[in-house]
């Protein structure tokens, strides 16, 4: 069994509790989640009570305690077993939308916002990107401006994973002039008026996740809501980018990991001219380029984790891993679904599944080219 | 209420195409290895049973768990210790050199010391399926038992209503305490068991609980004692003996037939069932 170097015995345990989880809870459902595109609400609460879901997230503010390791660990498992790489994505959104409130927020905001939604009772999501600029997150349009003791808030947001269904959202919105500095985080409740879900957005992959369009119209929301200082939300939005792109590297290992399992018991099973797949070189050679591939992007995700939790943030290296791993993980989907042959191109084998949900990875979170960028700017050139 | 149970960890049957046979015995190395479900339920319900469900980080009473087993089958023990048992005893051995009645008479004698007031079990572990351990142990100890156990209901906790599941129902038994009791499946169903701390209306979630990260470290501070099998009987002779070990057939590819007539026809002419 594949794992990182940094594993232990308790992240073996942890292991073994995420894949009962979803042995009981995701796997049986997989495929009907996938293609109604959402999975039941109540699977928030199930997860929750079993502790998986305030991974990474201290226990003083109702987490399962951990660190970035053990939800690399976790979610790996979740994937390999539960083979619905949408309803692992969707589970996890709080991930990129608590960080903000548990960095910035007040003791009152984290009791509001951090603790119903650890405890499974409250959908939280990330709104960052604009219809008008995904990248450029320095030049954001939709506008909060104080009224009293609130703020009203006008624009949209766009490829928001929860976003249908979110009860808690935290909005990146411009209350101060033009570029980084006036930058705010925002919590945005459900039922507030003038917010509202206006597109349903329909993707190439991660169909068990949805994803929206979000409209403000002259939407009042309190003053109380404001994460930290006014135009502090940049530096908010930058911070938690090394967490999320180590998780979105950790994504790719497992979504591939779980594409090379797959295409490896297939090569077995299947016969053609007389002799399983794997008796042929041409597929034995594809399969280990396929496990080397995944064995070196785990090795640097790995590292930046192993980093992160030494307190040695590194964003270079969680961009370089982040390329890393995408381009292993689009790679060997690919191969999964040629080694597969016509059953690979069929919506019954979950490569065919895997290989549109990894598409995602290049551009979510950063996209490849990005990801140089911040790699050039480190390096200096 | 003291309760003792076995556990043992068993070869991943997802893993089955890993397993190397040889005529002398069966190759465990680089096999995963899991908890044998059964014995994961008998540890779900002595939980149940010591607890009070609307609070279930305090045991109202004591769980320990044994296994029989090697340097590496800690982790299935440490495991149980993660979900609410309160210790674990390792009696170190190797599964070549064990069988039902050699488990039944250690256990026996490591029960002397330990003094629980129910012993629960797997009704059986799912490589072997032997199904002897928790007859034999009952016979050895003296005391009642009750096997296949589908529901139990604590009264008082000095005697124990059980339901045994039998090829015709249920059979509701009666056992006082001490006894041993082996459990199926649907001993961890959500009302199945009944304890005396816990509101009788009580639904629990299907299935064995899950331990949270807080816990699987918490369970490494949880005593974890090892014993010598030769200081639990002179004896390690087994009754078992094993003459020679193969692979099942290799099942041959099935055919998918078009009608019903066909099928009957195919019984007939090439399966000769019919």
């Amino acid at each position: 069994m594949a794992t990182y170097l940094f594993e232990t015995a308790e992240h073996a345990a942890l292991r073994a509790q995420a894949r009962a989880f979803a042995t009981r809870s995701v796997r049986p459902h997989a495929r009907a989640w996938e293609e109604a595109g959402e999975f039941p609400r109540a699977l928030y609460a199930q997860i929750a009570a079993s502790g998986l879901l305030g991974l990474g997230y201290r226990e003083a503010i109702g987490g399962s305690g951990g660190d970035v390791t053990h939800v690399l660990a976790a979610s790996e498992e979740l994937v390999l077993e539960g083979h619905s790489v949408g309803t692992v994505v969707g589970l996890g959104s709080h991930g990129i939308a608590l960080p903000p409130i548990v960095a910035l927020g007040t003791g009152e905001q984290i009791e509001r916002f951090v603790r119903p939604v650890l405890r499974g009772e409250k959908i939280a999501a990330l709104a960052v990107t604009e219809p008008g600029g995904g990248s450029d997150v320095a030049s954001l349009r939709t506008r909060a401006v104080r009224d009293g003791d609130d703020y009203v808030v006008d624009g949209a947001k766009t490829f928001i994973t929860s976003g249908v269904r979110a009860d808690v959202v935290t909005v990146a919105v411009r209350t101060g002039g033009p570029g980084h500095g006036g930058v705010s985080m925002l919590v945005i409740e459900r039922g507030t008026p003038g917010f509202s879900v206006s597109k349903r957005l329909e993707k190439m992959g991660w169909w068990a996740s949805d994803t929206a369009e979000l409209t403000f119209e002259e939407c009042r929301v309190p003053a109380a809501n404001l994460l930290g200082d006014e135009g502090s939300g940049f530096v908010a939005i930058m911070a938690n980018f090394v967490t999320e792109r180590v998780y979105l590297a950790g994504q790719c290992v497992a979504i591939a990991e779980l594409a090379y399992r797959e295409s490896v018991q297939y090569a077995r099973d299947r016969h053609a001219f007389g002799k399983p797949l794997s008796g042929f070189q041409v597929t034995r050679h594809k399969l280990a380029d396929m496990a080397t591939r995944i064995a070196a992007a785990r090795a640097l995700t790995g590292e930046v984790a192993s980093r992160l939790v030494a307190a040695d943030a590194r964003p270079e290296l969680a961009a370089m891993a982040k390329n890393t791993a995408t381009d292993a993980c689009s790679w060997v989907v690919d191969q999964a679904v040629q080694i597969h042959g016509g059953y690979g191109y069929m919506r019954d084998f979950v490569v065919e599944r895997l290989f549109r949900d990894a598409r995602l990875y290049p551009i979510g979170g950063g996209t490849r080219e990005i990801m140089n960028e911040v790699i050039s700017k480190t390096e200096g050139y | 209420m003291k309760i003792l149970v076995s556990l043992k960890r068993v070869a991943d049957p997802d893993n089955a195409n890993k397993i190397k046979v040889t005529p002398q015995k069966i190759e465990t190395t680089g096999l995963e290895f899991k908890p044998n479900p059964f014995d994961e339920y008998a540890v779900e319900t002595a939980l149940r049973l010591t607890e009070n469900a609307a609070n279930t980080k305090q045991r109202l009473g004591e769980v320990t768990v044994v296994t029989f087993g090697p340097k590496e089958a800690e982790s299935t023990l440490r495991a149980a210790l993660a979900t609410g048992a309160d210790k674990a005893i390792r009696v170190d051995a190797t599964d070549d050199a064990l069988d039902g009645d050699l488990v039944a008479r250690a256990l026996a004698k490591l029960i002397e010391t330990e003094k629980p007031d129910l012993v629960l079990l797997g009704k059986q572990e799912v490589e072997g399926d032997a199904n002897q351990v928790a007859q034999l142990l009952a016979e050895y100890l003296g005391w009642p038992q009750a096997t296949f156990a589908g529901s139990i209901k604590s009264e008082g906790d000095t005697a124990l209503l059980v339901g045994r599941e039998i090829d015709g129902g249920t059979m509701n038994l009666r056992v006082t305490l001490p006894a041993v009791v082996s459990v199926d499946l649907r001993i961890v169903a959500p009302r199945s068991v009944q304890s005396v701390h816990t509101k009788a209306d009580h639904a629990y979630p299907e299935g064995v609980r899950f331990a949270a990260l807080m816990a699987i470290m918490a369970a490494k501070k949880k005593s974890l004692t090892e014993v010598k099998l030769t200081d639990l009987t002179g004896d390690v002779g087994l009754k078992i003996k094993y003459t020679g070990f193969e692979p099942p057939p290799a099942r041959k590819a099935g055919v998918k037939v078009k009608s019903v007539s066909e099928l009957v026809e195919k019984l007939k002419t090439e399966a000769k069932v019919l």
